[in-house]
């Protein structure tokens, strides 16, 4: 179970707002993050990865991962988080496959999650020879080599073309399916988010709401 | 001809680059990625060299280094070295006028660097050791390259702060530039053409290949 509350003052240009969230996603469940964008949505995200730091509020994972009032704070490399980046950020000196390894050097594993986003006949490639679905399995595929406890998907589609979407989106859903692990996704798409999410927290420039 | 004057300035440009290597990574990292508004004062003061004459550097360099005061004296106290006129003095000498050639290098490399894929060596668990070696230093090598490259060259043709830090000691301070100011004194015009004509053989490849690689890195950054 992931626990978080989560609030921070941003800067969009020149105006000021805060973002504050909360939500609490079972085990296993599929939380979406709604928005327009400027709304927080990336940055909430980033506060749960750990690559920035809320100004209050708490996140539980398996673990206490942040805490204002204790002055907890873990940083990202040590939290138990796959984040899927909204470009990818693939080592581009790196084969598919070397990029798995990087994240855990275990191969049969990698051998295995390749086969998951069937992309096992591409491991040798690097991704600039990717296209931009096999780029966003790649990323998909890595995130998940170290087992997280919560794997955040940032915009994952949204760099996608309209057919793929859809096809990309059965992915995520297939191997949240057959992996079970606790899932965050951002888009500014409700759409997607209600065919893909059990459960919509809505971010509009300030307070979010759970539905 | 005598070729002392060759491995001297050799060895001068190894240990400037070496040393530099190292010394520029945490410079050219707090440079490029600090937001704050001081550091461009202390980028200021490394980048002086490119625009001082060397007489000046060469001429604190001095005052510092004399055993009369601050560091010469130091080191001649404590460790009975003498810092003045000797080839250490030159390399600390040629790594001060240098720096901003490493940098340049460096900085670029940094600069083409995504933000992201740092952040994504994070979040799959990597401390900064690791992330620097298998992520950072492969995607840059390029910029590291022209850095070290520049950096060498450059050394090869120090003349002016070596003159007036080490003297001109045959085969410890006495680097090419300054041999060929002495033959053309001397008016050994052999001399001087032979050691030019060495310089430019080395100094030209270097060049070559330094415009080459920034081809290539514009190329990759487009």
């Amino acid at each position: 179970m992931i626990r978080f509350q989560v609030k921070k003052t941003l800067r969009a240009g020149a105006s000021l707002f805060r973002l504050q969230a909360e939500a609490e996603v079972a085990k296993g469940g599929f939380l979406g993050v709604a928005g327009p964008s400027g709304s927080g949505k990336t940055t909430l995200l980033r506060c749960l990865a750990g690559l920035e730091r809320p100004e209050a509020g708490f996140i539980a994972g398996p673990e206490v991962w942040f805490d204002s009032a204790r002055g907890v704070f873990v940083p990202a490399r040590r939290r138990s988080v796959g984040l899927v980046f909204q470009d990818y950020a693939l080592f581009p000196h790196m084969t598919v496959l070397g990029n798995l390894l990087y994240a855990s050097n275990d191969r049969s594993r990698a051998m295995e999650y390749l086969d998951l986003v069937r992309l096992t006949e591409h491991a040798g490639h690097f991704p600039r020879e990717l296209s931009g679905g096999q780029r966003q399995r790649t990323a998909l595929a890595r995130a998940l080599m170290r087992s997280p406890d919560l794997l955040l998907l940032d915009e994952p589609l949204s760099a996608l073309e309209e057919d793929l979407r859809a096809a990309l989106g059965e992915e995520v859903k297939r191997v949240h399916q057959q992996t079970g692990v606790t899932i965050v996704m951002v888009s500014h798409s409700r759409a997607e988010l209600g065919r893909l999410t059990t459960q919509l927290l809505e971010l509009s420039g300030g307070a979010g709401q759970v539905y | 001809m005598d070729w002392v004057p060759f491995w001297v300035s050799a060895q001068l440009g190894l240990w400037v680059t070496g040393i530099l290597l190292v010394v520029g990574f945490p410079l050219a990292w707090l440079f490029v990625f600090s937001r704050r508004r001081w550091v461009v004062w202390i980028e200021s003061v490394f980048s002086l060299p490119l625009v001082l004459a060397p007489t000046v550097m060469g001429f604190y360099l001095l005052l510092l280094l004399s055993p009369q005061n601050g560091l010469g004296r130091f080191f001649e106290e404590t460790f009975g070295v003498r810092l003045a006129f000797s080839f250490p003095a030159i390399v600390f000498a040629g790594c001060i006028s240098a720096l901003p050639s490493m940098l340049a290098g460096l900085k670029t490399g940094l600069l083409g660097l995504s933000p992201s894929l740092l952040e994504a060596s994070a979040t799959l668990g990597k401390g900064w050791f690791e992330t620097f070696f298998r992520v950072v230093l492969p995607q840059m090598k390029g910029g590291v390259l022209v850095g070290v490259i520049l950096t060498f060259a450059h050394s090869l043709g120090e003349f002016g702060v070596v003159l007036m830090i080490g003297g001109s000691l045959p085969g410890v301070t006495k680097v090419v530039s300054i041999a060929i100011y002495e033959r053309v004194e001397a008016l050994d015009f052999g001399a001087a053409h032979a050691y030019a004509l060495v310089l430019i053989g080395v100094a030209y490849p270097l060049v070559v290949a330094l415009n080459f690689l920034q081809r290539q890195e514009a190329r990759r950054a487009r």
